[in-house]
């Protein structure tokens, strides 16, 4: 049996991990409620983008750029959106494995596919297991400007128009509620369901200036580009999240742990004592 | 007087939404003036000042954007739109003069048209801020 000291200094040290993970939680929590924020004060850019960008493809059927055509698959590209830091969860390991699982199944050869990796854990993931990585970026702040990755992104949606790429699809986690986050996987270009959906409701027709064709070369990046940020802002929140409810259910452990190991050690308190007054009244009855 | 809803939204939120007499900005094609009851129009926005003329007359500087004409509301999507007292004065000197040097030094095409594009977002900050 454990010595009384031993015990102490494990409840001690529980408790410590306690605080910690304690503090973890209240500041995820924070900055949950901020990234909620951030992916909040997108939808109305997002929103008027898709609605301008499906009336003009919805109305614009001789309009063929490229972005919206699909054609043969010769290199997909896997956009996979991690964190920087551990501690969350099933938050990286659940997309990671999603994504390995995808390369593996639909994939022989390595020139087939490629990975741009957004965070540390994405990247060393990749890196490890010899998988390409094209473009990575790190140490993204917690509530993301538009600015901090738009070159990554306008970068990647050139590599889709300049025929590098046949075919993007971005993992990431999507945030559902506090403590439900899910694994998707959306196929960001060629944007092909744009046309279908837009088909019911032509309630505005444009004039367009100069004409469909150079709007659509311009627009067709930037409405790219923001479902790509939208998935960040999405991932980020579930981050937090994800954090949030492995660190509560952190404290909670913590709390039981010490509960238990405080009923060992007044046991073991009291089984000494008993045994000291033992010693004590036997002492004295063997001088009588 | 007839009146126009504006609103100016970027990935990062809306900046701005009131209502003006009218909207006069600068399209890749060329000057737009927009007044209350204009057609319906979608046209690419060039980096440049957009001026919105009224009571309270705003300017915002505003690059890879472009703007939605309904009849009784114009809105400009961008991918970042700034009020004068928004701009950080000194970085886009700052910009400015790091996006002359890497022009001066001609490096290879994209290097030259990214740099080309931070100098006319720089230029574009600065003439928002001097003029405002």
């Amino acid at each position: 049996m454990a010595s009384l000291r031993d015990i102490k200094t494990r409840i001690n040290s529980t408790q410590k991990t306690k605080q910690i993970t304690k503090a973890m939680h209240m500041v995820s929590a924070s900055k949950l409620s901020k990234a909620e924020q951030f992916a909040k004060a997108f939808y109305p850019y997002s929103d008027k983008i898709k609605e301008v960008v499906s009336s003009i493809a919805g109305s614009a059927q001789d309009a063929e750029n490229p972005m919206l055509q699909s054609r043969e698959v010769k290199k997909t590209a896997y956009f996979v959106i991690t964190s920087d830091r551990g501690l969350a969860g099933a938050f990286n390991s659940g997309v990671l494995r999603e994504v390995y699982r995808t390369i593996q199944k639909r994939h022989q050869s390595q020139d087939e596919y490629t990975v741009i990796a957004v965070g540390r854990m994405g990247r060393d993931f990749f890196k490890k297991r010899g998988i390409p990585v094209l473009k990575e970026i790190t140490g993204l702040s917690d509530q993301p400007n538009f600015a901090d990755i738009k070159d990554l992104t306008s970068e990647t949606v050139q590599l889709f128009i300049d025929e590098e790429i046949d075919e993007l699809v971005i993992f990431y986690n999507h945030f559902i509620s506090a403590i439900s986050q899910e694994v998707t996987s959306k196929k960001l270009l060629p944007l092909t369901d744009l046309t279908e959906k837009s088909a019911g409701n032509s309630t505005s027709m444009y004039e367009y200036e100069p004409n469909q064709q150079e709007i659509l070369n311009v627009l067709l990046p930037q409405y790219a580009e923001s479902l790509i940020f939208g998935a960040l802002l999405d991932s980020k929140a579930s981050e937090h999240a994800a954090r949030m409810t492995a660190m509560k259910s952190a404290t909670d452990n913590a709390d039981e742990l010490i509960s238990d190991l405080s009923l060992q050690y007044n046991r073991a308190r009291q089984a000494a004592i008993t045994q000291e007054i033992t010693e004590i009244v036997s002492g004295a009855s063997a001088l009588e | 007087m007839n009146t126009l809803t504006v609103s100016v939204v970027t990935p990062d939120g809306p900046v701005l939404e009131d209502t003006f007499e009218m909207v006069s900005c600068k399209a890749e094609s060329g000057e737009l003036g927009i007044l209350p009851g204009h057609i319906p129009l979608v046209a690419p926005l060039s980096i440049s000042a957009v001026r919105l003329k009224g009571p309270n007359p705003q300017r915002i500087a505003v690059s890879g954007g472009f703007l939605e004409v309904r009849p009784d509301k114009v809105t400009i999507l961008a991918q970042s739109a700034e009020r004068p007292d928004e701009i950080d004065v000194e970085r886009a000197r700052a910009a400015k003069e790091r996006a002359e040097r890497r022009l001066q030094a001609k490096q290879d095409e994209i290097d030259f048209r990214r740099a080309e594009h931070a100098l006319k977002r720089a230029l574009n900050r600065l003439d928002v801020v001097e003029n405002r």
